[in-house]
Formats: C-alpha cells, sequence, structure tokens
C-alpha cells in the first residue's frame, strides 16, 4: 500500500518547497506526523518506554507558555550519558518542540523551557543514550486557553 | 540588543552539579499568526541555542515555533575548571546575541 500523501511530504518535494510555504496556513499538526517526526528522531531504532521523565502540568491555563521540564535518569560519564533530548507535540501547526544535545559535562540530564499548546494533546520527550538506545515518556495535557495560532 | 537574564552560581565546588538558567527576550513569531492587517506575519524564533564551558560545546538545543515568546531554557553543568561560561542565541534574520557568565569553581 502507498504511504497517504500528507501535507509534510508534499512540502518535502524539492522546488516546490519554497513557493508552498508561502501558503501555508495554520492546519494542526496530526499525531501521524508526531510518529514521524519521532521516527526520524530516533532514525527508526526502537523507543522504550521509561528513564525519562516529563514534567508537564496536566491542565494549562495559558497555552501560550505552558512550563515544561524533562530529566532522565543516567549516570551521565563519558561511557553512559544522554546525547539527546527531544520533545515532540501533536497538535500544534508542528510536531517539534525542541530538541536538546548534552554531554558527560552536563552533570544531570536536565532540561527546563516553557512551550506553546494549540490545543489539549498528548506531550512526548525522547532520550537518545550514548549506547544508542531510545527511551520516552508521555503527557496529556488539557489547555483552557489555546496559544494563537488563528490570531 | 535583546534583554538577556542569565543564572549561573558564582562559586561552586569541583565535581558539584550546577544549573544554568537563562531568558531572552524574543517574539519568537511562529509564521502561523495573522498580524493587525490579517495578513501571516513571517517567522521570525530563535532557532538555536549553544552554551560553551572551558572552550567546549557542553549544551546545545534547537528550538522550534512551538517555544514560547522569551525563550527559557534551564539546563546543568558539571563545575569542573573556573572559567567564562558563554551563551549564544542564533535565529532568523540574522539574529545573535552572546552572553558570558564567569564561575569560580574551588
Amino acid at each position: 500500500m502507498a504511504k497517504p500523501l500528507t501535507r509534510r511530504h508534499a512540502l518535502r518535494t524539492g522546488a516546490a518547497a519554497a513557493a508552498a510555504s508561502l501558503l501555508v496556513t495554520p492546519v494542526l499538526a496530526t499525531p501521524d506526523e508526531r510518529a514521524e517526526a519521532i521516527r526520524a528522531f530516533a532514525g527508526g531504532a526502537e523507543i522504550r518506554d521509561g528513564r525519562v521523565k516529563l514534567d508537564l502540568p496536566p491542565l494549562v491555563e495559558n497555552g501560550n507558555a505552558a512550563p515544561l521540564g524533562v530529566e532522565v535518569d543516567s549516570p551521565m560519564t563519558d561511557a553512559d550519558h544522554v546525547r539527546r533530548i527531544a520533545v515532540f507535540n501533536e497538535r500544534n501547526p508542528q510536531p517539534n518542540v525542541v530538541t536538546a544535545a548534552f554531554g558527560p559535562r552536563s552533570g544531570r540530564a536536565s532540561l527546563g523551557t516553557r512551550i506553546r499548546l494549540a490545543t489539549s494533546q498528548r506531550i512526548t520527550a525522547v532520550a537518545e543514550m550514548s549506547d544508542g538506545t531510545y527511551w520516552s515518556a508521555s503527557a496529556d495535557v488539557i489547555v483552557t486557553l489555546a496559544a494563537c495560532v488563528e490570531g | 540588543m535583546a534583554r538577556a537574564l542569565v543564572n549561573v552560581p558564582k562559586r561552586a565546588h569541583r565535581g558539584e552539579v550546577i544549573e544554568v538558567k537563562t531568558l531572552i527576550a524574543h517574539p519568537m513569531e511562529t509564521g502561523y499568526r495573522p498580524g493587525p492587517s490579517g495578513r501571516i506575519l513571517p517567522r521570525d524564533i530563535i532557532s538555536r541555542f549553544t552554551c560553551t564551558y572551558g572552550g567546549e560545546e557542553v549544551f546545545s538545543a534547537e528550538l522550534h515555533p512551538a517555544v514560547s515568546a522569551n525563550p527559557y531554557l534551564a539546563f546543568t553543568l558539571e563545575a569542573r575548571e573556573s572559567g567564562p561560561i558563554t551563551l549564544t542565541w542564533t535565529g532568523d534574520n540574522g539574529f545573535r546575541q552572546v552572553e558570558t557568565a564567569l564561575i569560580e569553581v574551588a
């Protein structure tokens, strides 16, 4: 079966991309796009649940700035550390939120930031370890005031 | 120059894990939002942040439009030697800002 053609695929088709991106309307991403973005991050490797702690309030009043914390259980030594942490959403216009790179000098694998949420949705954090394994955690969040996508 | 707040402890013991907190004034315009005229405002975001310590890149982040305006980033470092911690933000329309914090490690 052929892969369904999504807007993301369409935008990737070379020269048309530049012209097409000028016509982009705020169409919300789908969970499929999130899954694809996660697959691209992990390079198709298996992603297991665990080791990642995703700290996000279950109810967010203001979708323009929701506090987000990610912490990964790792000794952070030269031999065993977290290489990257990426955060994905499923219903903002783009599935990526932030991708951070760490090393043994980080001391702890922890990341704090504030994110926009266009609507209530599920957020996923994925961590890449130095041994090439991937771990993830997800959290559902309810948003009462959405981040402005429409204006 | 955008206003930036950087919070790094002035002193730390060797091997101690310190937290670096940064906040920079920036609209992080998503490129999906119409302006007062009804036309979509062009994207204007900070897309990359790096932190070097002891001449080595110890933390970096790729930011996307889903990061809030006035991006806040908090991360940790292991204090190994005294020296400058250099933070660099770069983004659309040639945005670039560098801030430095000094840490004394005993």
